[in-house]
């Protein structure tokens, strides 16, 4: 499989792998950080939508 | 403030709910047909539209858009009203999007019986089908969207972004892998060719498993666990994070189906890599689920909804592991192209998605029926049918995937393969046997839910319109803590819709582009040319028969796989399959490097009676091949269609497209009277000899040519 040969001639192809990488750490941080900030009775209010 | 009266539209959900059931039973059926079929290969009748390459589709078709869909539409109908606290926001696109929806199965099922199929697993339905796909899809966005914004419930409960996620996600894995080109009122070539197509399928494939038959479920899970637990979420916080980790590592874990094959392996890498990442929020949302009911354990043991739950979420726990240990690559060099695959998909799809249906609908019918579940008993014993019919399918096709690589695998202390292919089936027909029982007796379960389900409809009233009450949205007064800038989100759905859509964007891009980048980078092998008219008639016979659902047509880079098949495939020999036809499953060899490995004759005689010549084959026959006259007329407007698509066809080869069919014919008919078998040149047979022996023959004549680098 050596594809490699054709993918170097593709300008900075290890970019694209990167991207996914630091896209998918970012967010997941960010989303993280939101949710261990939350507010703990807004959550509950949340959660209990389908219960009302 | 005065409450505002409405009622909830409680007949769409009754109709989408039947339609599940009718549908299920139909998919199921099938599946249990074509499991006899793989070990008694006379049971295709020997007619076109009963064997397994036609019903094969038709049976994952089936289950995937007419059971697991209907139910989605049914469940999410019921979830949007109560969440949102309104009625839909229109019936009339409730009932167009009911009624289309079961039209495009209708069409689909009967045209995958006839042979119009695009030959892409899973997206199997041919253009016209694929316009109403669209179509149907946009209105049940449209309907969905307009509900979320008359709504009188200021938040979006966690239900509702799975759903907007699958809407967003699915429309566009549809749209993009959709792309072809018509050449007549029911048939097209697909836009794209060899690996692109292979990587737009499987990202396709991949991502059809992760939000038509993940996303939506989990969503489901989010209302119906809590409501049938009568206790909330156990953790909402992780049921953010489970939503955006999701949508997020799904997207980029496609390229795991094609591992070892002639695919970058960046992209390979890539698959692995987010794949073994995806046990993460896979597990935290099998937990969440669990964890919720575990605070109603005394019920569990009664109550057959919430069995139905705990093991459709340990299933789905036990699917999501194995997914990515598949993933991985020593794992799927063995796994890949056996039964294991099969197993693997029947824990999520019986387990998963049929339990979580089934569970559903005993909880929804008795409260929309205003009654008591008829038989609890019943449903009871569906539970423990059910989950033996789920182990007596898997085990045995678990046993079957290993036993048969691993005989596959298997060299002499001489360096000779150890076993014939036909050796690797027959060891394993037993389990084949046992697998359709086990599917069979699942199916009993099912017919059970269908009884006591109606039973339950006949003692109870059903309820068309349920009153209810809610102070409209704008009276509302706003919350007094400070915003936090995700409740923001929450609030604004057509920002929400936005930002999974740039999620799954994002992530199909990054993946999809650099292979589009590579098409006009990969020197093409000089030797390969484009198939001749005849064979391009071939091709196509061995798509519409859906050959692929039994060969593969790719050759690993393995001693054991070269030695077996020859040398292994390589990118630039596909650079004219419109669409790819490398398979997934080999119940039979793979067909990439046939040309030329037997005489014209045995072909002949192996296409009319395969256990003539191969004693012991699975394969039914296809001698209509014999009968069926090829459809020559057609010849013009599919050269044109491939010269649009790029292949480098003479200008004006359409004309002559035909004389060349012949000539080429010819020579194939006068060759069998040699061996005594004679057939008229219009025949289909002639056409599929023709293809089957130009296969894979390309490198082999003439390998100094071959740019490619080994
Ligand atoms: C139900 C699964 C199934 C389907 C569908 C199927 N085959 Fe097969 N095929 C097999 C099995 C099993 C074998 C191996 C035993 C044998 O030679 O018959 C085989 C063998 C073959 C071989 C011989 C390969 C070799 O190198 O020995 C050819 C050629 C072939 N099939 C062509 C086709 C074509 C063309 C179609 C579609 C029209 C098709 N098959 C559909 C199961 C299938």
């Amino acid at each position: 499989m050596k594809f490699t040969n054709y993918l170097k001639q593709i300008q900075n192809v290890s970019i694209y792998p990167l991207i996914s990488l630091i896209l998918f750490t970012t967010i997941f941080t960010i989303v993280a950080i939101y949710v261990f900030s939350a507010d703990k009775k807004k959550m509950d209010d949340q959660a209990g939508i389908p219960l009302q | 403030m005065q409450p505002e009266k409405f009622y909830y539209d409680n007949k769409i959900v009754k109709q989408f709910g039947i339609a599940t059931i009718v549908w299920g039973i139909v998919g199921m059926l099938v599946g249990v047909v074509i499991a006899f079929q793989l070990a008694y290969p006379a049971l295709s009748f020997g007619i076109p539209y009963t064997t397994f390459g036609r019903l094969r589709p038709l049976h994952t078709n089936a289950v995937i858009f007419a059971f697991v869909g209907n139910a989605v539409f049914a469940g999410s109908y019921y979830i949007f009203q109560r969440v949102l606290k309104t009625r839909m926001f229109s019936d009339t696109l409730s009932k167009i999007h009911l009624w289309g929806w079961q039209l495009i199965i209708v069409v689909g099922a009967i045209s995958l019986l006839l042979g119009y199929t695009t030959g892409k697993e899973y997206a199997e339905l041919e253009w016209p089908v694929d316009i109403m796909i669209t179509i149907v899809w946009v209105i049940f966005g449209i309907n969905m969207f307009g509900t979320i914004l008359k709504r009188r419930e200021r938040h979006l409960y966690v239900a509702i972004w799975f759903f907007i996620g699958t809407w967003v996600a699915v429309a566009m894995l549809h749209i993009v892998n959709s792309f072809e080109l018509p050449f007549s009122i029911f048939k097209s070539y697909s836009l794209y060719a060899g690996v692109q197509d292979a990587l737009v399928q499987w990202w396709y494939g991949h991502n059809a498993v992760a939000f038509f038959l993940t996303t939506p479920f989990l969503g489901l899970m989010y209302y119906f666990v809590p409501k049938a637990a009568e206790r909330p979420v156990y953790s909402y916080r992780w049921s953010i994070i489970h939503f955006w980790a999701l949508i997020f590592i799904y997207i980029w874990a496609g390229p795991h189906h094609l591992l070892y094959t002639a695919l970058p392996e960046w992209a390979q890498a890539l698959g692995t890599v987010f794949s073994v990442m995806l046990i993460l929020p896979s597990w935290g949302g099998m937990l969440n689920g669990l964890f919720t009911i575990r605070g109603a354990w005394d019920k569990v043991k009664e109550d057959p909804v919430l069995k139905m739950f705990v093991v459709a979420l340990t299933a789905y726990g036990m699917a999501t592991f194995e997914g990515p240990m598949l993933s991985l690559k020593s794992v799927n060099a063995v796994s890949h192209y056996t039964d294991w695959t099969i197993a693997h998909v029947h824990v999520g799809a019986l387990g998963f998605n049929g339990f979580m249906i089934f569970g559903m609908l005993y909880w929804l019918v008795p409260r929309m029926w205003n009654t008591t579940l008829f038989s609890r008993k019943m449903a009871n014993q569906h539970f423990i049918i059910g989950t033996i019919g789920i182990l007596v399918y898997a085990v045995p096709l678990y046993w079957a995937g290993f036993t048969q690589s691993l005989m596959w695998k298997k060299f002499t202390d001489s360096g000779q393969l150890q076993y014939q292919f036909i050796e690797t089936i027959t060891s394993i027909v037993p389990m084949y046997i046992l697998r359709a029982i086990g599917g069979t007796v699942y199916l009993v379960g099912a017919l059970m839910a269908v009884y006591n389900l109606a039973k339950t409809m006949k003692k109870g009233s059903f309820v068309a319109n349920e009153a209810a009450e809610a102070i409209p949205f704008k009276l509302q007064a706003m919350p007094a803590v400070k915003m936090h800038w995700h409740s923001v989100i929450e609030r604004k759905p057509v920002r929400m819709l936005i930002l999974s859509l740039v999620a799954v964007a994002i992530g199909g891009a990054i993946e999809l582009v650099p292979t589009f980048m590579i098409e006009s980078n990969v020197p093409s092998i000089a030797a390969v040319k484009p198939y001749t008219p005849l064979e391009l008639q071939g091709r196509d016979i061995y798509v519409r028969e859906g050959c692929y659902t039994c060969h593969s047509q790719m050759i690993r880079p393995f001693r054991d796989e070269e030695a077996r098949y020859g040398e292994y495939s390589k990118a630039g020999e596909f650079v004219y399959d419109h669409p790819f036809q490398w398979g997934s499953k080999r119940t039979g060899p793979d067909l990439h490097r046939e040309g030329g490995k037997y005489p014209d004759s045995w072909h002949f005689r192996h296409m009319r009676d395969p256990q003539e010549m191969s004693p012991g084959s699975l394969m039914p026959t296809y001698n209509w091949l014999i009968e069926n006259d090829i459809n020559i007329k057609s010849t013009p407007a599919k050269i044109r269609a491939m010269q649009t698509l790029g292949v480098p066809y003479p200008k004006g080869f359409d004309k002559i497209a035909n004389d060349d069919l012949h000539r080429q014919a010819d020579s194939i008919v006068a060759g069998l009277q040699k061996d005594k078998i004679k057939v008229s040149r219009d025949k289909e047979i002639i056409a599929i000899i023709a293809y089957l022996q130009r296969l894979g023959t390309d490198i082999k004549k003439n390998q100094t040519t071959s740019n490619e680098v080994h």
